[in-house]
């Protein structure tokens, strides 16, 4: 993510959203592939973990925009990798509002109740249609491989990053180390 | 600084993220089961199902012919002894069902098919709901999903002994083939005892959780018919029947809880509880209008067992799950080939 922005819980938030939609796509997966009694709780993590991700990304945006952008000089300064994780992070809160809203508008489509827990739902937000069933489901399915490139994305650039964070330290050592000799 | 220095960075960051990548598609590919494909999945199980003349488009992969119908459950209050779920509470709950054949063929002939199965969804108060999926067997055909599969597929091998060989292998199966072979038949879908045959876990307000299996028995009176005499009649005598019921008048069932005893086999629907447990008369399904499935308010609902209120969850029955995945796949399926199976006999898709 872009960190030269971000405040410390947003980065927490950022990671904990990361792994979450990990889960998340596990899950997704597991859920198609597989008739054993831990499809049940597959569905349960993938529904719950789902629309909680929709609320975090949601909290996530809320405290960006309440606080003020960077200027415009100070986003030309930076270099074209941190406009590139910039991008892939709009990416990502993207696929995590639409990925959830796909789910519930699929399982609204298909007439099921969108149940998160014993007793707690979530109301259709579409009527009924096998046509939109359809369309949902594989927009669900297409777009959660989208994710799983986005999240591998965001994981390769936080390596680079970590990566060139030791780079700098080796350098800076070899730079400090004469001057304190001259002190 | 030495020029080698960015090279063996880039070398080691290029190493982790075809590292990162490999490690995820590996993780991905055994939850999707690559490395096991011996593994029961969905898509195998509903394939599973489908005639050699391939499935039928549009309609449920099983149970494929059936007929709609509304009505209601008048809850006695009785149920809340064991369940906190609101529909237990006195008063009445609209329903939606479907009368069906326990066949992938959905022009089956109605003398032609023993099973016989009716489903249910029962809205109660704000978005609760329960849905069930019942036949008229007192068993069922195997312990677990996987011995069901491979029923699956010894019922439709060509191998002559395949049958034989999978009832020698599992012995639980003489249970249901019994019924099925010297059982009584019936000449109307009214007469029928349906049967959830899968145990589930009831809680009450209390916290109490108990095993539980249900059953909607006929209020009428159930007269058996020879096999014989049902297929002199039409192709489609059991909707007839139905529907000219239904239009006379309501039709009921009442709906029948039984409750285990510590050591019941609850994992297990092939084997029948002790007839001696206790019953509760927890209410009456009155089924008040019959209508064709084709446009009918049953077409596009998915009747998976495991859609329960609060106060009802599954059990180590390891059949709900299983059905779930089945009924899911199946319904993503026909959804998808809706124009297969038009709304209008014309064949208008609208």
């Amino acid at each position: 993510m872009n960190e030269i922005n971000a405040t410390l819980p947003e980065r927490l938030l950022h990671w904990i959203a990361l792994v979450c939609a990990l889960v998340v796509l596990f899950s997704g997966v597991g859920i198609v592939s597989t008739v054993q009694p831990k499809y049940l709780s597959l569905i349960s993590v993938h529904k719950l973990l789902g629309i909680s991700l929709l609320g975090l990304v949601l909290v996530r945006i809320a405290t960006r925009l309440g606080r003020p952008a960077p200027s415009v000089s100070s986003r030309r300064a930076a270099n074209p990798l941190k406009a590139l994780s910039r991008l892939l992070d709009r990416l990502l809160y993207a696929l995590l509002i639409a990925l959830p809203l796909l789910g519930w508008g699929m399982l609204s489509a298909g007439s099921y109740p969108v149940e998160l827990a014993p007793g707690l739902y979530l109301p259709p937000i579409l009527p009924q249609s096998d046509t939109l069933h359809t369309i949902l489901r594989e927009a669900h399915a297409y777009l959660s491989l989208a994710l799983l490139v986005v999240i591998l994305l965001e994981l390769a650039a936080a390596l680079s990053q970590l990566l060139a964070r030791k780079e700098e330290h080796r350098i800076s050592d070899t730079i400090v180390e004469p001057c304190e000799q001259e002190a | 600084m030495p020029q080698s220095k960015p090279v063996s960075g880039n070398t080691a960051f290029l190493v982790l993220v075809g590292l990162l990548v490999v490690l995820t598609g590996a993780a991905l590919g055994y939850v999707a089961g690559w490395f096991s494909p011996d593994r029961l999945t969905p898509k195998t199980l509903v394939h599973a199902f489908a005639p050699a003349s391939g499935p039928p488009l549009g309609h449920r992969r099983n149970h494929a012919k059936g007929i709609c119908f509304t009505g209601e459950l008048e809850s006695t209050g009785a149920g809340t002894e064991i369940s906190r779920a609101r529909i237990f509470t006195r008063g009445s709950y609209p329903v939606l069902g479907r009368f069906n054949l326990g066949s992938p063929d959905p022009n089956a002939s109605d003398a032609a098919v023993r099973i016989r199965g009716m489903s249910l969804l029962i809205s109660g108060p704000d978005a609760e709901e329960w849905r069930t999926a019942m036949i008229n067997a007192p068993v069922f055909t195997t312990s677990t999903p996987r011995a069901f599969y491979e029923l699956l597929l010894a019922s439709k091998s060509s191998d002559p002994n395949a049958m034989a060989s999978f009832t020698k292998q599992h012995p639980e199966f003489a249970a249901f083939a019994s019924w099925a072979n010297n059982g009584p038949w019936m000449g109307s879908f009214a007469e029928e005892r349906f049967n959830g045959l899968n145990s589930f876990i009831f809680e009450n307000a209390a916290g109490v959780s108990r095993a539980v299996r249900w059953s909607f028995v006929p209020e009428t009176t159930a007269t058996p018919v020879s096999p014989a005499q049902l297929s002199t009649k039409g192709p489609d005598f059991l909707e007839q029947d139905i529907t000219e019921r239904v239009a006379r008048g309501p039709v009921r069932w009442r709906l029948i809880v039984t409750v285990a005893s510590r050591g019941d086999p609850t994992a297990d629907p092939t084997r029948a509880w002790p007839p001696d447990r206790p019953t509760i008369n927890v209410g009456a399904l009155v089924v008040r209008n019959i209508e064709p499935e084709r446009d009918g308010p049953c077409r596009e609902i998915n009747f998976d067992p495991t859609v329960l209120p609060a106060g009802m969850k599954t059990s180590d029955d390891p059949f709900p799950a299983a059905r779930s995945a089945a009924y899911a796949r199946s319904y993503d399926l026909r959804t998808a080939e809706a124009r297969d199976y038009p709304r209008t006999v014309t064949g208008d898709a609208q």
